[in-house]
């Protein structure tokens, strides 16, 4: 990253950042969760400055301002000054400062040293990370490696999205393979923390093995590894997200959808909208499906808010609450009537069903990610 | 020890009332609340609050009344010159979290809201669920709220048609620095929030005040019919004395929804010539059409002496112009690559425009800053706010100092041409109280002494005291 931190005075707190580019409510989940202006975009940028220049020292409280960013990117795309592609790096370069002088909060900590250590944000055994799928063919000089990434290999909902996914591929005959238990973390939380060294060497490890391997195109399950790849710096394969292979199997007529009768909310995943633009593919896809009637959300594609899982937070969640982010959008997609919440990303998933429990919406809102609601239509 | 007793004390009593997340006494916060993002001098609050309802304001007042704690609300802090810095250290209650719009009434065009609504949810609101109707949007980020801009008597893009924002008000929820609350307009009689009148206007007691004299928890103000197409001329002149008769010219029309002036030393092309926004609106295309017509015509001779024309745009430029809020005002803070820009909006008779300019160029060359001005017609030219505005560099000190110079004068040449300057910073305001007649000020003072006898509420704002 050749972002430094010597522009970080020209933010002017002016508070675009808050908002969506509609206006419609608050839009940066640690805002929306705390409400404090210490925890917006602005009032961040500004206490970074000040803890830089020696006006306030480190503390738990402006650790917490600090890695309670989700790297949404929602303060990107709304600020309107021309510095704005810079303003999620001075967020990275800030943490990796912290990271480089031990300062991290003990989960955050934690999180990086269970990657560095198992593989893995939780700390499991590596061996426990793909045993559940057994059965699914080793990769093999497939058309696809299918890389499934810590949060479909570990939890439980996460991996029921890879398993669907997985079977939505089979079904169209898709040729692919996974890697089993040597499969690595991708590095994408790892770098949004800020602890480049660890990123670089995921990323150095993950692009000698899929090149000694022969790799050509990478398939994600997870827009976060999706984005990790993405952002390789000796990448010689492709990547793709699945929704993006879903979609073109729709189009090529490989998979043949019948009707859902459910109506649905679409959930554009940040790493998946926001940083690399796919707002399309996901929702051509649920649109092929007969009888399923697609609603949007008051904040959708851009303007997308957060289910608050990114940074690492699924795992630690500052921002748990009746105010955290993933009830606040469960909360918003039951208000459109619809029955089911798609997602695209096992975080999400995660994360949203999490709420919708915790808000006692069971039997009123369902969250299905976008392989089962294809699965649903091929029944 | 005492003291430190004391603020735990008030501490837990605000724990109690908003609950442990919403009270931070932590420094980081009170770093935050400190300043806006202007070049007024920072003071540390003692705590920062953060109520959800009238109930818990009214109980941290009460408090803050009978401790004598100074109490300082706050919407988005986004005035630019210290209105809500808490110089007496105190209670800042930020008011964000009162965010509901609790009404709109679509036949007699009004909406009650709280007092953290911003203006962005606001527009949004009404364009997603009352295409036909609009409130007047200033030129503030969507982030600041629409209750702060009726404290300070802004003015938005109705402006030239219907006045300053404070005078589109139809009712005010207030919590009285004693911790009692008071309804003004037809909801102090009923469920209506359409009207201040016929009553006598209270209202007047709270509006421009500051935060001095209570605290607005909710407002009904006035909507306005939204028109579906929005068109924008520019006018072009290089002779300021030419200003105020284009003004008056294109105001006496009665088409345009919006005049707005412009002038800025860069980029280059723009050197030496002011800028009329003239904006027009329409239901339909002929609409439109007529009131560009009559409007072309009010300066026909204008345009045939070669003293002034329309500019054509280019599709770039007329689709900022016509953005909601213009965004181009925000990224003034970044001319100069730092962060910041202040600014004194001088509320100024028409015809006094070339004055005003002409002092805005003198007041940059004196202190060797770089400057645009900024200005909006007040009812039909019934009176303009005409903003001196500088950019500085958060990391350039001794820029700020100059920077600050150049204000501070731009506030004195505002009250030697005659006018007033539109929510200044509180050494300022105490400088118009000296200057203003001396009966007025004394009613004034005589209204916060009645209203707030303990001085708790936003001390440093219309008080010959810091």
């Amino acid at each position: 990253m050749s972002t430094s931190l010597a522009d970080i005075h020209r933010c002017f707190r002016c508070g675009w950042c808050k908002l969506p580019t509609n206006f419609v409510d608050y839009n940066c989940p640690p805002y929306v969760r705390f409400k404090f202006e210490s925890y917006s975009p602005g009032g961040r940028l500004w206490l970074i400055r000040a803890w830089l220049k020696g006006e306030l020292g480190w503390s738990e409280r402006l650790a917490e301002v600090l890695f309670s960013c989700v790297g949404c990117r929602n303060c990107a795309e709304s600020c309107k000054m021309r510095f704005k592609d810079e303003v999620m790096d001075w967020i990275v370069v800030a943490r990796s400062i912290a990271v480089e002088e031990g300062l991290v909060p003990p989960k955050v900590r934690d999180f990086l040293e269970n990657i560095a250590r198992y593989g893995n944000p939780w700390g499991l055994p590596r061996v426990q990370r793909m045993a559940w799928a057994s059965r699914v063919k080793k990769y093999d000089g497939d058309e696809y490696l299918l890389y499934l990434g810590c949060e479909s290999c570990y939890p439980e909902r996460g991996r029921e999205m890879a398993k669907n996914v997985i079977a939505v591929l089979e079904a169209a005959g898709v040729s692919f393979g996974v890697l089993g238990n040597e499969e690595e973390c991708d590095g994408n939380e790892a770098y949004m923390l800020g602890e480049l060294g660890l990123f670089q060497e995921l990323a150095s490890r993950n692009a000698t093995k899929f090149k000694e391997l022969g790799v050509k195109k990478v398939l994600t399950v997870s827009p976060h590894a999706y984005n990790s790849m993405k952002r390789y710096p000796e990448r010689g394969f492709e990547v793709l997200h699945f929704t993006q292979l879903l979609h073109e199997l729709v189009q090529r007529g490989k998979l043949v959808l019948s009707s859902v009768r459910y109506k649905v909310a679409y959930h554009d995943p940040c790493f998946l909208g926001r940083y690399n633009r796919i707002y399309l593919e996901p929702r051509r896809v649920l649109q092929s499906i007969e009888r399923l009637r697609l609603v949007e959300m008051r904040r959708s594609k851009e303007n997308a808010f957060c289910c608050g899982g990114g940074g690492g937070n699924f795992v630690f969640d500052l921002l748990h609450g009746p105010e955290g982010p993933a009830r606040v959008r469960v909360r918003e997609a039951l208000e459109t009537g619809a029955e089911v919440l798609a997602v695209a990303c096992p975080i999400c998933k995660c994360m949203l069903d999490d709420a919708v429990k915790d808000e006692g919406l069971e039997g009123k809102i369902e969250v299905k990610d976008l392989a089962e609601i294809v699965l649903d239509a091929m029944k | 020890m005492r003291a430190v007793k004391k603020k735990e004390e008030i501490y837990k009593a605000l724990v109690e009332i908003v609950g442990r997340e919403y009270v931070s006494d932590r420094k980081e916060d009170l770093y935050i609340y400190s300043r806006d993002p202007g070049l007024a001098e920072a003071h540390e609050p003692d705590f920062v609050v953060l109520p959800k309802t009238v109930e818990e304001v009214q109980r941290i007042v009460r408090m803050a009344n009978k401790e004598r704690i100074p109490v300082v609300p706050v919407g988005a802090s986004l005035s630019l010159s210290g209105l809500t810095v808490p110089y007496k250290g105190g209670i800042v209650i930020d008011l964000r979290r009162m965010d509901r719009i609790i009404e709109v009434n679509r036949r007699s065009r009004y909406a009650v809201i709280e007092a953290g609504v911003t203006q962005g949810k606001l527009k949004a609101y009404l364009e997603e669920n009352f295409p036909d109707l609009c409130h007047s949007l200033p030129e503030a980020p969507p982030s600041a709220t629409v209750v702060g801009n009726l404290v300070i008597h802004g003015q938005g893009h109705l402006a030239q048609q219907y006045g300053f924002n404070s005078s589109m008000v139809t009712g005010l929820e207030v919590v009285l620095p004693n911790g009692d609350v008071c309804r003004i307009g037809s909801c102090a009689l009923g469920p209506y929030w359409f009207s201040l009148e016929p009553f006598p206007i209270p209202a007047g007691l709270f509006l421009g005040w500051f935060g001095a004299t209570g605290i607005i928890t909710k407002a009904g103000i006035r909507l306005y019919p939204k028109k579906k197409l929005r068109d924008v001329e520019v006018f072009i002149v290089e002779d300021p004395n030419l200003v105020p008769e284009v003004i008056y010219r294109v105001t006496h029309t009665e088409m345009a929804e919006d005049v707005t002036t412009s002038a800025q030393p860069y980029p280059p092309m723009y050197q030496g010539i002011i800028m009329i926004q003239v904006y027009i609106t329409g239901d339909v295309e002929e609409e439109l059409e007529f009131k560009r017509k009559l409007i072309w015509r009010s300066l026909k001779d204008v345009i045939d002496s070669k003293e002034g024309g329309f500019m054509a745009l280019t599709p770039d430029v007329r689709g900022t112009l016509l953005e909601e809020p213009i965004p181009t005002l925000t990224r003034f803070a970044d001319v100069l690559r730092g962060g910041g820009f202040v600014y004194c909006g001088a509320i100024i008779p028409v015809e006094k425009f070339p004055d005003a300019l002409k002092r805005l160029f003198e007041i940059a060359e004196r202190h060797q800053v770089t400057f645009a001005h900024s200005g909006r017609v007040i009812g039909r030219g019934h009176c303009m706010m005409f903003a001196f505005a500088y950019p500085f560099n958060r990391e350039d000190a001794e820029g700020m100092e100059r920077t600050k110079r150049a204000l501070h004068d731009s506030y004195v040449a505002t009250l030697e041409i005659g006018g007033i300057p539109w929510k200044p910073e509180p050494s300022v305001q105490r400088t118009v109280i000296e200057r203003m007649d001396k009966g007025v000020a004394e009613l004034l003072k005589r209204i916060r002494s009645l209203l707030d006898p303990n001085g708790i509420m936003s001390t440093a704002n219309w008080s010959v005291e810091l």
